[in-house]
């Protein structure tokens, strides 16, 4: 009757279809990948495109005293805080962190909707993998994020992004290398919060809580200089920071090489560190 | 007879205080429809779940299959199949995506899974639905999801944990047919929770009552209701101002008679067999019977004798019960 022997042992077998569960889920219905684009693309383009700040001193109104270009006035500032002329090309790479951020998030809150369903323990009760039910959800927040992360790269490119003179169309792969670290790490993170919650009231207050400190304390938005000094503090622990450093290198700015191995190392680090948390922790806490 | 679930001393513990299952010892043979049959928040779930190797038991031990709960658990997981109480089936994907992730689940090679999908779809009668989107589907329907997407493993236990919860009285007596069949064809061995008595009565070989996480009766449902003392014969005779109550328990297999105003009631071991001899008896003796009834005894009864309280008063009234049940499942879940 029972023919244990002929079923697969390979443990990306459960994980294939754990993930393409979540992903199918997703592509079915297209509405859901709308809303997800809908929102950075409006913050990009309102927020992006109203902080033109580089129009202050050209301004008709702007006193400017004689003899002085507003001109090269204002390009000089841009170029010295934001390292390009353009605000909204600092800002709609910057805005690529914050759609993996918040998917990221939400894949913290369907682990809790699986335990609400009964569906994680039905899970629990056959032989797939405990890691494979942690990792399936991660897994699809990544591809999730990389599409939603192109399509709004794309709009924004659209939109009037500047590239860089140096940009190589390779470069591309680089970003994508980036945002596939940081939502690894973010995902992890999110999942260690939800994994043994049964409210996802409470997970919505984590991210409420967690989403604009992590924005607004990086450089997704404004440099980092500009903050005071405990802010800073916070935006060189905050992989943001580097997962926009290392894309803004790679889109908009000459590339620093060295600087751009230290932003890769570190995201790197993050996100094996608490993915790996993330595979013990499913193996003690999942069940108990 | 080979034993296919045998539990030692199995106690769940949740938050150090709310004991859920208290020190359970029985065992369930192959081929056996074996029922836990108590009110909500007795430890019926807790008790499968630690067995479904969900919850890892607090002290105390058991074997599924002969595989060990704790140290076995992958063994145990490839050979049983779990209908869960909730609908666990993905709203967004259609019936036939559901049955293939569950197969995915358990490493089913896709060549082997379709044909088995296929083939379950049919014994629970959904073929014509297989492609329409779960959401769309009835209770009844998603319920017949849930036993097919159990049964994708071929397992040689399944649990059922409340396998007719919610369900109307045609569709809940067309579940009774699927589980009748799969011990008939397959040769399976379930265990199922239920809180219906009628339930219990009409499919399980044995019962195993329990309440407050102890098991407090563990029979036949038929010797469970014959430990009640029998079965009750209801009678009158023409003649109103005779007292022939130590007459009649001269009778064969009569334990105890009673006399209420004008009728008898008389404890027999065997209604059926005894009413006519009884008959016989006092027609002999020349009394004329002019109204006989039979009671056998239900499991309304049994649960009654055996918890002190009636099931159906203690649902729905009882406010500690609602808070420990909800507690249960909190804790249960986390």
């Amino acid at each position: 009757m029972i023919t244990p022997n002929q079923n697969s042992k390979n443990p990306l077998h459960g994980l294939w279809a754990l993930t393409n569960r979540e992903l199918k889920k997703w592509y079915k219905e297209p509405i859901f990948l709308f809303m997800s684009i809908i929102q950075p693309v409006i913050w990009m383009g309102l927020f992006g495109k109203a902080m033109n700040i580089g129009s202050i001193l050209t301004s008709a109104d702007f006193p400017v005293p004689p003899g002085v270009d507003p001109q090269v006035i204002s390009q000089q500032i841009m170029e010295q805080t934001f390292g390009t002329s353009d605000y909204f090309s600092y800002m709609s790479v910057g805005i690529l962190s914050f759609v993996v951020l918040f998917t990221a998030m939400f894949s913290g809150m369907s682990i809790v909707w699986d335990r609400r369903l009964g569906f994680l323990n039905k899970a629990l009760s056959t032989p797939v993998a405990r890691g494979s039910i942690i990792f399936a959800k991660v897994f699809s927040a990544v591809v999730r994020s990389l599409i939603q992360a192109g399509i709004v790269l794309l709009v924004a490119f659209l939109l009037g992004l500047q590239l860089s003179s140096n940009f190589n169309i390779l470069n591309i792969f680089g970003v994508f290398a980036a945002l596939f670290l940081v939502c690894i790490g973010f995902s992890s993170i999110f999942i260690l919060i939800a994994i043994r919650s049964t409210r996802w009231e409470t997970q919505i207050a984590v991210v409420n809580l967690l989403n604009l400190p992590l924005l607004f304390g990086s450089n997704a938005l404004f440099p980092t200089e500009m903050m005071p000094d405990w802010l800073q503090m916070f935006a060189k622990i905050n992989p943001i920071t580097y997962v926009t450093d290392a894309t803004r290198q790679l889109i908009l700015f000459q590339t620093d090489i060295a600087q751009l191995m230290f932003d890769f190392a570190f995201l790197a680090g993050f996100a094996l560190l608490f993915s790996t948390i993330g595979l013990f922790l499913s193996w003690r806490y999942l069940s108990r | 007879m080979e034993e296919v679930i045998i539990a030692e001393g199995l106690t769940k513990v949740f938050n150090k205080s709310l004991v859920a299952v208290d020190h359970v010892d029985f065992s369930v043979k192959k081929g056996e429809i074996f029922g836990f049959l108590g009110p909500n928040g007795a430890g019926k779930t807790t008790t499968i779940n630690m067995f479904t190797t969900v919850l890892k038991p607090t002290e105390g031990n058991a074997k599924v299959c002969g595989y060990d709960i704790r140290t076995q658990a992958s063994d145990v997981r490839n050979c049983i199949g779990v209908v869960p109480q909730e609908y666990t089936a993905d709203e967004d994907l259609t019936g036939l995506e559901n049955i293939l992730l569950c197969a995915d689940l358990y490493g089913i090679p896709k060549k082997v899974s379709k044909e088995r999908a296929n083939e379950l779809l049919e014994l629970v009668e959904l073929s014509k639905f297989k492609d329409k989107k779960v959401e769309t589907y009835s209770g009844g329907m998603r319920r017949r999801l849930e036993l097919a997407c159990g049964l994708i493993n071929r397992p040689k236990v399944l649990f059922l944990d409340e396998p007719t919860l919610g369900l109307d009285v045609q569709t809940r007596i067309a579940t009774w047919g699927y589980i009748k069949r799969l011990k008939k064809e397959f040769g399976m061995t379930l265990l199922m929770t239920t809180h219906y008595l009628e339930e219990a009565d009409n499919l399980c070989d044995r019962i195993a009552i329990i309440d407050n996480g102890k098991i407090i009766g563990l029979d036949t449902p038929n010797a469970l209701k014959e430990s009640l003392g029998g079965d009750i014969i209801t009678l009158s005779i023409d003649q109103k101002d005779a007292d022939i109550a130590s007459l009649i328990e001269t009778a064969v297999r009569v334990k105890e008679v009673k006399k209420q105003d004008a009728t008898y009631r008389v404890k027999v071991e065997n209604a059926e067999e005894t009413a006519p001899q009884i008959l016989n008896f006092l027609t002999e003796k020349g009394y004329k019977v002019t109204r006989l009834s039979l009671t056998k005894p239900t499991l309304d009864e049994v649960y009654l004798e055996y918890t002190g309280k009636s099931m159906r008063e203690e649902e729905g009234t009882s406010e500690s019960m609602f808070s420990k049940r909800i507690a249960l499942r909190r804790a249960r879940r986390r």
